[in-house]
């Protein structure tokens, strides 16, 4: 026997006072873990958003939803089927202020073989590309080809394989990296892959035409980067008034939304991260509190075979400790547990960008969680630590306190 | 190993009453020398157990100086008193005194092991033995008896081997037999040089003693 197997001896024999312990602690450790990769994923999203969008101002056919259709889109990967004359595309470049203009096409998939749900497949044009390009360049150093596809992080296919949408064989050529929005349930091709499945979905029946003009020369949105040093609410008013039937939206508008959702949703968990923590602090207390009395008789006995004041504050202060790094540990354990199988559920609930830091991040954040719990659970066992030590072992044991 | 008290006084404060304070122990000096069984008897509230608790250095006395040889006790820093308590003075208290956490076996070699002794377990083995609860070795102080806690603590204190053993109403929970065993005990330190002291307000101790106090209204007297 030595103190440290008195000390395990002392936890493991007062189980109801030590689970207490590791409990709360591990309540805090799991609160602040969670909370911390939930408001870092949803950062980390907004930023891979901005990224990703590369263009100023987004023109899209003037249908009521078309604004929240194409939010939908980027954030969740909801299907956008939303068409305009493709003539709007010279229009938008005639359009004063305007540097850049590239058109996308989107359709959605029947259910292609890779996936048990629909994907949007969008059709960009790589030569006059800015937005989709850059981002795919990341994974793939070639032309993208006819019948080529490259898909987002989440389709359930991989480099080589080739799947069929509407009849059409395609083959995948590059899997993109996770951006936490809805690109990553999105597959990407070129101008005339899009108009070949475009062609196919229409002998399906699925592809509905616009009232006019030739069914062949649509377009879904068209990108705009304004010239540098023009103001882009001009520049949007400008495409308002020039191209008919479709409507510009500044993307920076779009971003202040999510940044302000994101702010009240970081908000919310802070608050919530915070008042976990109040009423565990309180209950952590009235544990110690509870153990100032309970163990006052205990540790009398060992002030009077000669533990000194400082040994009696390191022993129970060492107990304390270990309590609150399993606790901390086992918490952090389960969070993690909890809060990376149920990304999907998470980003569909707050429906916000949402991309978990990389192993790294994670690690260090467990650290950060473990260490300053433990360090809490110890600071609010060093003031019964120091009560305790004060014990007068004569009048305690006589008074059989 | 004697252990002296000179002039040592206990005051208490009170919120109620005419005075202020209570005096529990007036000016007191005694002497215990090493060889003999000193008991120090009187009724209940007379001031016995704090006078003890002085002794041992638990209880800084609010007047006066405990020596032990020519140590100081209470000019020690607690760190050094504690560990010279540890290893010299041997208290047995009144009450429970056992680490609910810890069996009997192991409440008997803790003192031993505080400053990283080796435990003593041939020591252990023998006070079990002679008092009768080896048999209760790996049971909790929680399903003991009275009198077998009260054998448990005097058997710690005999094993850790102090010079100086104070026991206070050591017999108190125990029958005239196990008292007997006990009372022995104590007589077989001294005889072996330990300075034993006895606390009690029975008269079964006075039989061994080599000097006997009376304690009365926290004044003594020699019997």
């Amino acid at each position: 026997m030595n103190h440290f197997s008195l000390m395990i001896r002392n936890l493991t024999r007062r189980p109801g006072r030590t689970i207490s312990l590791i409990l709360l602690t591990a309540f805090l450790a799991m609160s602040l873990f969670c909370g911390t990769i939930v408001v870092s994923s949803l950062r980390r999203g907004l930023a891979s958003m901005e990224n990703r969008l590369g263009a100023d101002i987004i023109v899209v056919p003037a249908e009521a939803e078309s604004k929240a259709s194409m939010k939908n889109l980027l954030l969740q990967g909801t299907i956008g089927t939303f068409y305009m004359d493709a003539s709007a595309l010279e229009k938008v470049r005639e359009t004063e202020g305007v540097e850049k203009a590239s058109a996308q096409i989107f359709l959605s998939s029947m259910k292609a073989d890779c996936c048990s749900v629909k994907v949007q497949i969008i059709g960009f044009d790589p030569e006059n590309d800015f937005v989709v390009q850059p981002w795919i360049a990341e994974s793939l150093n070639c032309p993208l080809g006819d019948m080529e596809v490259v898909v987002g992080s989440r389709v359930e296919t991989d480099v080589g394989n080739n799947f069929r949408i509407y009849d059409r064989s395609c083959r995948v050529v590059a899997k993109l990296a996770s951006t936490g929005t809805g690109l990553d349930t999105a597959v990407y091709c070129n101008m005339n892959t899009i108009h070949i499945l475009l062609q196919a979905a229409e002998e399906k029946g699925i592809f509905h035409k616009i009232d006019s003009g030739n069914d062949s020369e649509v377009v879904s949105a068209i990108y705009v980067k304004v010239l540098s040093g023009t103001d882009p609410g001009l520049v949007n008013s400008r495409l308002n008034g020039h191209v008919r039937k479709a409507t510009a939206i500044r993307t920076a508008g779009m971003m202040t939304e999510v940044s302000d959702s994101l702010s009240g949703v970081s908000r919310t968990i802070a608050v919530l991260i915070g008042a976990i923590w109040v009423l565990a602090l309180i209950i952590l207390f009235i544990v110690f509190s509870m153990m100032v009395n309970e163990r006052r008789r205990e540790l009398a006995v060992y002030r009077l075979l000669g533990m000194s004041r400082k040994m009696l504050s390191g022993m129970i202060l060492k107990e304390t400790a270990l309590c609150s790094f399993t606790g901390a540990l086992c918490g952090t354990v389960l969070g993690a547990i909890l809060v990376f199988p149920f990304t999907t559920l998470i980003e569909t609930s707050l429906k916000l960008p949402y991309l978990a830091p990389g192993a790294g991040t994670v690690a260090l954040y467990a650290c950060i969680a473990i260490l300053v719990t433990a360090a809490v659970g110890c600071v609010s066992g060093f003031r019964t630590a120091s009560r305790l030590s004060q014990v007068d072992p004569g009048t305690t044991l006589r008074e059989g306190v | 190993m004697q252990l002296r008290a000179e002039n040592i006084s206990r005051r208490y404060f009170r919120k109620h009453g005419e005075a202020n304070f209570i005096e529990v122990v007036h000016p007191v000096s005694l002497t215990l020398e090493s060889g003999k069984i000193t008991v120090l008897n009187g009724k209940s509230g007379s001031g016995k157990t704090t006078l003890l608790n002085m002794l041992a250095g638990l209880l800084n006395p609010s007047e006066g100086e405990v020596y032990l040889n020519e140590t100081n006790l209470y000019a020690l820093e607690d760190k050094d008193l504690s560990r010279l308590r540890s290893e010299k003075i041997g208290v047995i208290p009144q009450g429970r005194s056992a680490v609910d956490t810890l069996s009997v076996y192991e409440n008997i070699l803790l003192p031993g092991i505080l400053y990283g002794g080796i435990p003593r377990t041939e020591e252990a083995e023998n006070w079990m033995d002679v008092f009768g609860i080896s048999e209760l070795r790996n049971a909790m102080p929680a399903e003991l008896s009275g009198g077998e806690l009260r054998r448990m603590a005097i058997a710690r204190t005999l094993t850790a081997g102090p010079e100086v053993i104070l026991a206070d109403e050591p017999t108190g929970d125990l029958d005239s037999d196990n008292t007997a065993v006990v009372l022995t005990a104590f007589q077989q330190a001294a005889k072996a040089g330990k300075t034993v002291l006895v606390v009690s307000h029975e008269t079964d101790a006075e039989a061994y003693a080599d000097q006997i106090y009376h304690m009365n209204h926290g004044t003594i007297e020699q019997g």
